[in-house]
């Protein structure tokens, strides 16, 4: 609610969350960043906290930066005197309780307060919840939540004196819209022309499949719930064969499950979106935790040796783009496209620009289309041998070849996971597979012509560079932007590519850098590695977290400040430099 | 002279690729084919509309022997993918095709759920009781004591009953068939066709390669059409005469008539159709704003 009320009073706004890890509930938090321009990440440390109970206030204090503002409910708990940081004591249970008739209401009373400190105008939040659920359970409740949102309003105006430095200018930002990354994904998908959807609930995957169970039917789509990831996959490229643009979401687990059926796609020449919303592995690992640690699944995981696209978005508008990247590229080289989504941007919601659906271009598959000139010939085709000798896997210039939809005349073939003739026939033949193997991978060059741009940010003359990817790109970005201040030149670039390795766009970033860092959230540097096979003269130096949290801001500028950065706790990993 | 307009009347040739099947010879799936054939042919159905999905294994080879489209999985994927062709395109023929470990092995699972959804596609599941691709395992339909190459000292294993399996995964149509008899095996797929929901169809489809116990004459001594007062529509029924082995029964076991299937509940959640693209996506950015 405070979000999408600062969003709408014209502050760039950016959220995380980690949910209780049991439904039961359990401590969990919720973060908002407001800012008078573009916000990259979360930040390391919060300026005011709100505690709700003993056990926030245990897991949080110390992410309160040094003369912070610690709010806290009087009725629930009572923390140290400390000089690190001012507390306030309200009331909120009592406020709900007393005043509001409402003790549910202690939110909105805590909502207030948040208005309060950040000189957000209480009619902003009015509005929101007069359009929210709420309103329909009757003007009572309506009016004691309102009433809520007020008192917590009037309590911080009257005993919180110094709020000077909290107060952000909101900026005159119109046309924005807050969403997060996972419902910018689902969106990406309905604009790429995605009408079919087959998925099974996983976090923190699930809400991309919910969004979409709504959506879909509205524009004659579908969405089916499978009985696990091998049938949602399996679904996905059914629906694709018959002639649909169709996807799926999942995490690190659903993907391993998928893996058979993707190498499938490769060989049958299927298009397929596949959205992993990576989080903390291996095994079940830390299902609302973050992590990169699926580049190398995306990239390698197979048996034989697959085509396939992986893209990565590295915040909430490329979550969109991204994913209508992704429709495109598989569309137009019959592939499956993987898409690294992250925790960090799945739950991640931000005040973006509406999208420009101008800017939207779609790709659609090449299909195979019968079309009777009168001798019995499909002109433009294959005027030679007619369409009783449609090839479904012709050997073409770019290895792409039509697709006959079922239904059209002329075009029946068996699609099929076994190595086939260009006629589509089983064949076991050496010359055959060594052609039909260089066919296939000779899609992955079209592709790499079609790598959508990567992003950089910083100054290109700097000689350190940060070769990043996903949501990292984010932290990296305040660390350039914090090290400037310092007189520290840096650059950074983040493919939005990943696989195949845009080598074109990496080059020109690699050519005058003295030191590269390349910053990821997994232990063994999967991204690093992956260039280290195509760079093998160049140094790398990895950094790594791999706590399940993103990257803090200073544990980034230090790789740059320190040759050897100071032990951070058990959570990074000592600098390794990677050699040819 | 006004043009006439011919009615597409079908040959068997039709119906065939230019593939001759890879199978053994006397292997019960000539029998299966030459039914899916004249099953087509009976129904009077354009090659190009139909599908044929399959999974992994001897019998799932059967959709190259067909000049319809087909879908050659992997192994034990058949219903997902069959389903993920029908919610993308009702229109579409589909004919779903394999052997019993395909269905009732690794693809056990997602028989179960087919069945439940009620899709409406027939299932003809080339029951062999063995591996033969593999050239001779025990399968999910193998009796207890069957001595194989992975199962010397006979298997443990009790056998799935493929029919009350599908019924009671709810499975709308539930028949059992012998390859021995393709006359009435073209007509119990043509039957499973024209129903509407979950058609499965059990087929006695010998294996005389790796499969010495049964065999033809073994189900031509075991099998006996349903008695003529079988009442498909009676479950518990069904359900007995499912369970008997000697005789085992051919025929509709049980059909319950008049069920939704799982496209009807597809298209009546479709509020609307792609011409209201723009208007729902524009309606979705400016609840976010």
């Amino acid at each position: 609610m405070v979000t999408q009320a600062t969003a709408r009073a014209g502050y760039y706004v950016l959220t995380d969350s980690v949910p209780p890890a049991e439904i039961k509930g359990g401590y969990s938090f919720y973060q908002i960043r407001l800012a008078e321009s573009r916000l990259r990440a979360r930040g390391d440390l919060v300026d005011v906290l709100l505690a709700f109970n003993q056990e926030a206030f245990d897991n949080s204090i110390q992410q309160l930066r040094e003369g912070g503002i610690l709010i806290y409910d009087s009725a629930e708990l009572h923390p140290p005197e400390s000089d690190r940081y001012r507390s306030y004591a309200v009331p909120l249970t009592d406020i709900a309780k007393n005043q509001v008739e409402l003790t549910l209401a202690k939110n909105m009373v805590a909502v207030g307060v948040v208005a309060g400190l950040f000189g957000l105008e209480p009619i902003h939040v009015h509005r929101l919840l007069k359009e929210s659920k709420l309103a329909k359970k009757g003007a009572d409740i309506l009016n004691k939540n309102l009433k809520a949102i007020d008192l917590g309003y009037a309590f911080v105006q009257e005993h919180v004196t110094e709020r000077g430095s909290l107060e952000v200018r909101p900026s005159k930002l119109e046309g924005r819209i807050v969403l997060s990354g996972n419902h910018a994904v689902a969106l990406g998908a309905l604009v790429a022309g995605c009408r079919r959807y087959a998925g099974y609930p996983i976090t923190p995957a699930t809400d991309i499949m919910e969004f979409l169970a709504d959506e879909l039917p509205k524009l004659g789509g579908a969405v089916i719930q499978a009985e696990d990831e091998i049938a949602a996959i399996g679904m996905v490229l059914g629906a694709s064969y018959a002639g649909q643009k169709s996807m799926t979401a999942t995490s690190g687990p659903g993907v391993s499950l998928m893996t058979e059926m993707l190498g499938l796609a490769s060989m049958a020449e299927i298009p397929a979106v596949v959205i992993n919303c990576q989080r903390a592995g291996p095994s079940t690992g830390m299902p609302t935790r973050h992590e990169q640690g699926d580049l190398n699944l995306a990239v390698y995981g197979a048996h034989g040796e697959v085509q396939r696209v992986v893209l990565a978005p590295t915040s909430v508008m490329d979550c969109f783009w991204t994913t209508i990247d992704a429709f495109n590229l598989a569309e137009e080289f019959q592939m499956p496209a993987i898409v690294l989504q992250d925790t960090v941007l799945a739950v991640r919601t931000e005040s973006i620009p509406r999208p420009d659906l101008s800017q939207v271009s779609i790709v659609n598959r090449r299909t195979f289309a019968y079309r009777d000139a009168g001798n019995g010939h499909e002109p433009g085709y294959d005027a030679a041998s007619g369409p009783e000798h449609y090839l479904r896997y012709q050997i073409t210039s770019d290895g792409v070849s039509p697709m006959a939809i079922p239904g059209t005349v002329g075009g029946a073939y068996v699609a099929t996971g076994l190595e086939h003739t260009q006629a589509a026939n089983t064949s076991s033949d050496a010359r055959n597979h060594s052609a039909m193997t260089e066919k296939r991978f000779l899609k992955l060059e079209g592709v790499l012509k079609k790598a959508p741009p990567p992003h950089e940010y910083g100054d290109p003359s700097a000689e350190i560079g940060f070769l990043t990817w996903g949501s990292t790109l984010g932290v990296v970005v305040e660390a350039i932007d914090r090290l400037a201040a310092q007189g520290i030149k840096a650059h950074a670039l983040a493919p939005r590519m990943l696989w195949p390795l845009p080598t074109h766009q990496i080059d020109a970033f690699l050519r005058n850098k003295r030191r590269v860092i390349v910053p990821e959230v997994n232990y063994t540097g999967q991204f690093a590695q992956l260039l280290k096979t195509h760079y093998q003269n160049v140094q790398f130096t990895r950094l790594n977290v791999y706590g399940g949290q993103p990257f803090d801001v200073s544990r980034v500028i230090e790789s740059v400040t320190s040759e050897r950065p100071s032990s951070n706790g058990s959570l990074s990993r000592a600098e390794a430099t990677v050699h040819a | 002279m006004p043009e006439t307009t011919v009615i597409d009347e079908h040959t068997i040739e039709d119906y065939k690729s230019g593939t001759k099947p890879t199978w053994c010879p006397g292997c019960g799936d000539f029998g299966v084919l030459n039914a899916v054939y004249n099953s087509l042919r009976a129904k009077g159905y354009t090659p190009e509309d139909v599908v044929l999905v399959s999974g992994i294994g001897c019998s799932s080879r059967l959709p190259f022997f067909s000049s319809t489209y087909g879908f050659h999985t992997v192994h034990g994927r058949t219903m997902p993918i069959a389903t993920g062709i029908k919610v993308a395109n009702p229109e579409l023929k589909v004919l779903a095709l394999g052997g019993d470990g395909d269905a009732f092995a690794i693809g056990g699972g997602h028989f179960i759920h087919a069945a439940r959804r009620n899709l409406d596609v027939c299932y003809v599941i080339m029951d062999n009781a063995i591996y033969g691709l593999t050239k001779g395992q025990t399968s999910p339909t193998s009796m207890v004591g069957f001595v194989t190459k992975t199962t010397p000292k006979g298997t443990p294993d009790r056998p799935v009953n493929p029919l009350q399996l599908a019924m009671a995964s709810g499975a709308t149509f539930v028949a059992r068939a012998f390859s021995g008899k393709p006359k009435e095996l073209a007509d119990l797929i043509v039957q499973g066709i024209d129903h509407k929901g979950f058609a499965i169809i059990d087929t006695y489809s010998p294996c005389p390669t790796f499969n010495k116990v049964n065999t033809f004459k073994y189900y031509r001594d075991q099998a006996q059409e349903l008695p003529r007062d079988h009442n498909p529509a009676d479950v518990m029924q069904a359900w007995a005469r499912a369970q008997s082995t000697d005789p085992v029964y051919l025929g509709v076991l049980y059909r319950a008539e008049g069920e939704s299937s799982f496209e009807d509940h597809i298209a009546s959640a479709q509020t609307g159709d792609e011409s209201q693209a723009a208007g729902v996506i524009e309606s979705i950015l400016e609840r976010y704003s």
